[in-house]
């Protein structure tokens, strides 16, 4: 294989990772505009998908398991609102995410013990795993397609959800000032909740979606959500297409890292271009420096 | 008297201390020690990182972290042959100064390494210049983004320690030897020195304990409660902020990677788990369940429950003992289970709330600093 192949295959895989970085990133952003909690525990959301379409399709056919598993997800990410963040909005925000950290490992666990800790995976969508096609002299599996197919239509429908119907500038309304919201009649409580369920649902999907290609386990929500934390960071937090743009990057910085560092510190990547941007440029790449939020001084 | 009675809680902790290892005495269960000891030097790890949350209010995701940057550094070190150097000059010169060692390893086969008390001191200083490192541009991000960055950090750490041979990879490194911090003192998990190490780990948490409670109640640890409280208002009183908490941030790394030193000699090795994700989070668990700025309860507390989790007494709930004590804590007493649990019994038991006596300099030493 030449160069250029080379490189275009190792871009491919790239934005196959990014793009689920980049859905775990618009997890954290529809959360954390909502109501300000970073929630460490959306990289599991990402697992669970996976792993309860897995046991549903013993049960069912294949779309009918992934639908299954988005809305169990979703519901249990409204059911955490209600149980842990309703109550205690009177906490300090540092309080909230610790709790976050909390659940992140119970949820772990719990899976752990619902699954074990073999590596499950779904069947690819369309194919198996050894049909490829080519595209400029690269092979490209149909499953890459498959999931950059279904971001593409998350991100198309999420924007649309935001821009244009009622809940959606509901939850916008929410976000920018949530009292003036309050005053207009939304019912704040109610947008956090879906804020929850809505992010607990997308990384349920992209975890079903990715699931033939780098497989399902119980502890892989961690890494998961640091990069998809990198993502939104890069992006801009409360900026849903930028943690697309963050997603994609990160995916590809860390796919082409390969190339020059050694396969297991492929994560190092990730992670150093979170600590980098966390410290040059906290608001992000296209963000403006605010004086709210990021820093203190 | 009050002399006296600021020397109560010390007096209490050595009784504890030994009534513990006379009661395994007499029940045949001296083994426990072993993870008694393991449990009081992560106690070490629990109480710097309550100076830097409870007192200096930044969140740290990174200790695991800074204790494997320490058990690492005096790893790797103490067990690196450096045989084939054997007649360079600078070896030479090393071995003049003491600091490295020819010695026999477990195959018996002459090695030459560096001396544990070498060791001991890269891997501080290592720590030291790693934490203003990390602590300098991460201690400006505010909460969330700071608990982040030290995640991102102590998974760096963790990806490189089970990612390079250098370091045995997954197995992680064994072998250390024993230390011999002076003629008849030997960090060493060896049966003859098992209760010596017992009152060694026991001693290092009390002597740490009474530095950290001169250094919170000196000037500095008004700085830090002061930035805790509000950070801005600390800022106009004329307190450099930015100064303060890269100390506190810099002083528990240390602490973390003293506790990794001891440790990794005590138990002889190091592995890579040491440096997860999930440690980290154990220590922030355990902070939080001791008040995060209570550091008898975290000595304590911690070494209770990381005894009882070492013994394997949570069984295959390990991991989510700690979660579910973070989630329950957190939003039933976020200023931890101890203060609202000791009023409660005084209103049972019908004793009025003593008076809370006005915080005065303890010691003249930190005092006008």
């Amino acid at each position: 294989m030449d160069t250029s192949s080379l490189a275009l295959q190792y871009l491919l895989s790239g934005v196959t990772k990014g793009s689920i970085y980049a859905v775990v990133g618009i997890g954290f952003n529809l959360i954390y505009s909502a109501t300000g909690v970073l929630n460490f525990a959306q990289g599991e959301f990402v697992m669970l998908g996976g792993m309860l379409a897995v046991t549903l399709l013993a049960f069912a056919p294949l779309p009918v398991a992934i639908t299954g598993a988005v809305v169990v997800v979703a519901l249990l990410g409204c059911l955490l609102e209600v149980v842990f963040f309703r109550k205690l909005r009177r906490h300090s925000v540092l309080h909230l995410i610790i709790i976050t950290i909390g659940l992140s490992i119970v949820i772990q666990d719990v899976a752990l013990h619902v699954w074990d800790e073999r590596v499950r995976s779904l069947p690819y969508f369309t194919g198996s795993e050894i049909s490829s096609l080519s595209f400029l002299g690269a092979s490209v599996s149909p499953q890459v397609l498959w999931v950059l197919g279904m971001v593409t239509v998350i991100v198309v429908m999420l924007q649309g959800f935001l821009k244009y119907s009622r809940p959606g500038r509901a939850m916008r309304a929410c976000a920018s000032n949530p009292e003036a919201a309050m005053l207009a009649g939304i019912n704040i409580p109610t947008m956090r909740m879906l804020s929850f369920g809505l992010s607990a649902g997308l990384g349920a999907l992209a975890g079903c979606v990715i699931s033939p290609i780098t497989m399902t386990q119980y502890d892989m929500g961690v890494p998961l959500a640091i990069k998809g934390f990198a993502a939104a960071i890069l992006g801009g937090m409360g900026n849903p297409l930028g943690a697309v743009v963050g997603g994609l990057s990160v995916g590809v910085l860390e796919s082409f890292s390969v190339s020059v560092l050694p396969a297991a510190y492929s994560d190092v990547t990730a992670f150093a271009v979170l600590l980098v941007v966390l410290f040059v440029r906290p608001h992000g790449l296209f963000g403006k420096p605010l004086g709210e939020g990021v820093r203190e001084h | 008297m009050g002399r006296f009675k600021s020397a109560t809680p010390f007096l209490v902790f050595a009784a504890i201390a030994v009534a513990a290892q006379w009661l395994m005495r007499l029940t045949g269960t001296e083994y426990y020690l072993v993870q008694l000891t393991m449990a009081l030097y992560y106690a070490i790890v629990v109480m710097g990182l309550c100076l830097v949350m409870g007192y200096a209010g930044q969140v740290s995701l990174g200790h695991g972290a800074f204790f494997a940057l320490g058990g690492y550094t005096t790893a790797v070190l103490t067990t690196r042959d450096l045989s084939e150097w054997q007649e360079a000059a600078w070896a030479q010169a090393l071995r003049q100064l003491h600091l490295l060692t020819a010695r026999e390893d477990l195959y018996g086969q002459a090695i030459l390494t560096a001396t544990p008390w070498a060791a001991f001191g890269v891997a501080m200083l290592l720590t030291f210049v790693v934490a203003h490192l990390i602590g300098y541009p991460a201690l400006r991000l505010k909460g969330h983004y700071l608990a982040m960055a030290t995640l991102g950090f102590g998974l760096i750490v963790y990806r490189i320690v089970l990612g390079t041979t250098f370091t045995g990879a997954a197995d992680g490194i064994t072998g250390v030897p024993p230390w011999e911090i002076f003629p008849g003192l030997i960090v060493s998990g060896r049966r003859p020195v098992r209760v010596q190490n017992y009152y060694l780990a026991c001693g290092l948490v009390l002597a740490l304990l009474v530095v950290l409670r001169n250094l919170v109640r000196s000037r500095v640890g008004r700085a830090f409660q002061a930035i805790h409280d509000r950070e801005t208002a600390a800022n106009a009183m004329g307190i450099n902020t930015k100064e303060y908490k890269l100390k506190a941030f810099v002083t528990s790394a240390l602490l973390a990677a003293l506790a990794g030193v001891f440790f990794t000699h005590y138990t002889g090795g190091i592995a890579p788990s040491e440096a997860g994700a999930l440690k980290s989070v154990r220590y922030l668990a355990l902070a939080a369940v001791s008040g995060m700025s209570n550091l008898w309860g975290a000595a304590v507390i911690s070494t209770a429950i990381n005894f009882c989790s070492l013994r394997g007494w949570f069984g295959s709930f390990d991991h989510a003992v700690f979660g579910a004590l973070l989630i329950v804590i957190i939003s039933l007493a976020p200023e931890g289970p101890l203060k609202p649990l000791g009023l409660w019994l005084r209103r049972c038991c019908g004793w009025r709330a003593p008076t809370v006596p006005a915080a005065k300099p303890v010691d003249s030493l930190h005092g006008p600093a």
